[in-house]
């Protein structure tokens, strides 16, 4: 899929993450490898979703830093760029273009080589191609958010930042995305996912983000 | 460079789909200067007199119209933030948002523009500059109007806000551009003003986007 090692490996040293004034953790550390998964748990508000929005070079971390085979991702802000797929909580489909001319300009942003055969095979994957020249208004929620994940499959890109992926889908849906997930973990993808459905990954590791976050209590003991 | 064509396309493509926002700035752009006979009357030689000044304060706050418009859908609807993890620089789909943007209103409005010095009587000497002033001069609106609009989102009330931080930089344009016009119909060179605006346009080219792009990476903070 890429050049370069077979393997590699995506990690955060010491990550904080600050909004507003509060710190939302500190002292983050994970370590992957192609062909893994991590599972991001926590309660709300517990910085899932500023995690993987800091992953993917969204927002600055406080401190730490992100590495790529031991690079920062910082100094190149562009490959990291090429390597990553992001899915937040928008669908970033217009609602007046097709759903088939949605998804082409997202696929040939990311890759301007990717070609229309790609999109067609994302398309039928997610069950969307019978659709593909509907505009995007008359999507229903989980028809867009199926839209919105085919972009994994329409241009490549070894990291997979899922942000509640599973929203909006029916069970079927949700089946569909694990095999597609699996299937990438098999081609060396690595996926980053938060969720609160249940999401079936086989022998995925897990991170739970309570554990990082600041203690009010060693913060008062530190003063005494 | 096949990203820049890729998102001119689309943004042209949902301009046409949607339509609104090229007809209504030319129809307030017209509207308006048509306003100016009923209110300053039909005297042909006042008319003459104003209608550099009419035409080009009137293009101004009708590029205006839709430039509040220019990165908030994308940013509602997350479309910004893909926008932003491309692997490329962001200042570059800066420009091709800008360049669509010029291409359905600025173009318009040069369209419209020799119809409109007509009615005005601007003398017929004048309207080989007014062309090459709103040549130069619009697009460097709508540059200016970019990072106005970068940064103003998010923000409550950011079409108020806009105008009072963009009208101030688009005062240049408007003096030059007026100006070059003034001195064509006078049988005066205007070279020195179109020059001048040729060098507001140059340099707006690369900071505008810059600055822009900044301040879109800090509404996605």
């Amino acid at each position: 899929m890429t050049e370069g090692p077979l393997s590699s490996t995506f990690s955060a040293d010491g990550l904080a993450c600050v909004r507003g004034e509060r710190v939302v953790f500190a002292h983050l550390e994970f370590r992957l490898t192609s062909g893994e998964a991590l599972f991001l748990l926590g309660p709300n508000g517990s910085g899932k979703s500023s995690l993987l929005r800091l992953l993917a070079g969204l927002l600055k971390p406080a401190a730490g830093r992100l590495a790529w085979d031991g690079q920062p991702v910082a100094e190149d802000r562009e490959a990291h760029a090429a390597r990553i797929h992001y899915v937040g909580h928008h669908d970033a489909i217009k609602p007046v273009l097709s759903v088939l001319e949605n998804l082409r300009f997202w696929a040939r942003l990311h890759d301007p080589e990717a070609g229309d055969a790609r999109a067609q095979a994302a398309l039928e994957r997610f069950g969307l191609w019978h659709l593909r020249s509907i505009p995007g208004k008359l999507l229903s929620a989980g028809q867009k958010r199926r839209l919105n994940l085919s972009r994994l499959l329409a241009a490549p890109a070894p990291v997979w930042l899922l942000d509640e992926p599973s929203v909006a889908l029916d069970k079927a849906s949700v089946r569909t995305l694990e095999a597609v997930i699996a299937e990438h973990r098999a081609q060396g993808g690595m996926v980053v996912l938060s969720t609160h459905a249940d999401i079936d990954l086989p022998d995925a590791g897990t991170l739970y983000l309570d554990r990082f976050a600041p203690r009010p209590a060693e913060a008062a003991e530190a003063w005494i | 460079m096949n990203r820049l064509a890729e998102i001119i396309r689309r943004d042209l493509r949902l301009a046409l789909r949607q339509g609104s926002d090229s007809v209504m700035v030319v129809t307030f752009f017209v509207l308006t200067v048509v306003l100016f006979p009923f209110g300053l009357g039909p005297e042909a030689n006042l008319l003459e007199r104003t209608s550099a000044g009419v035409l080009w304060v009137t293009a101004l706050l009708a590029s205006m119209l839709s430039l509040d418009r220019l990165f908030l859908a994308d940013y509602e609807d997350g479309s910004l933030e893909l926008l932003a993890l491309t692997p490329t620089a962001l200042e570059l789909l800066v420009i091709g948002k800008v360049a669509a943007h010029w291409l359905t209103t600025g173009l318009p409005l040069i369209v419209a523009a020799p119809v409109l010095a007509v009615l005005l009587h601007m003398n017929a000497d004048g309207f080989a500059t007014l062309l090459f002033t709103m040549l130069l001069g619009t697009p460097t609106l709508s540059l200016i109007g970019a990072m106005g609009a970068a940064l103003v989102l998010g923000a409550r009330r950011g079409g108020v806000l806009l105008s009072l931080l963009v009208l101030p930089l688009y005062v240049p344009v408007l003096i030059f551009g007026v100006g070059a016009i003034d001195a064509a119909v006078q049988g005066l060179p205007a070279k020195a003003q179109l020059l001048l605006l040729g060098g507001m346009l140059v340099a707006a080219l690369p900071l505008a986007p810059w600055a822009a792009a900044a301040a879109l990476r800090q509404a996605l903070e």
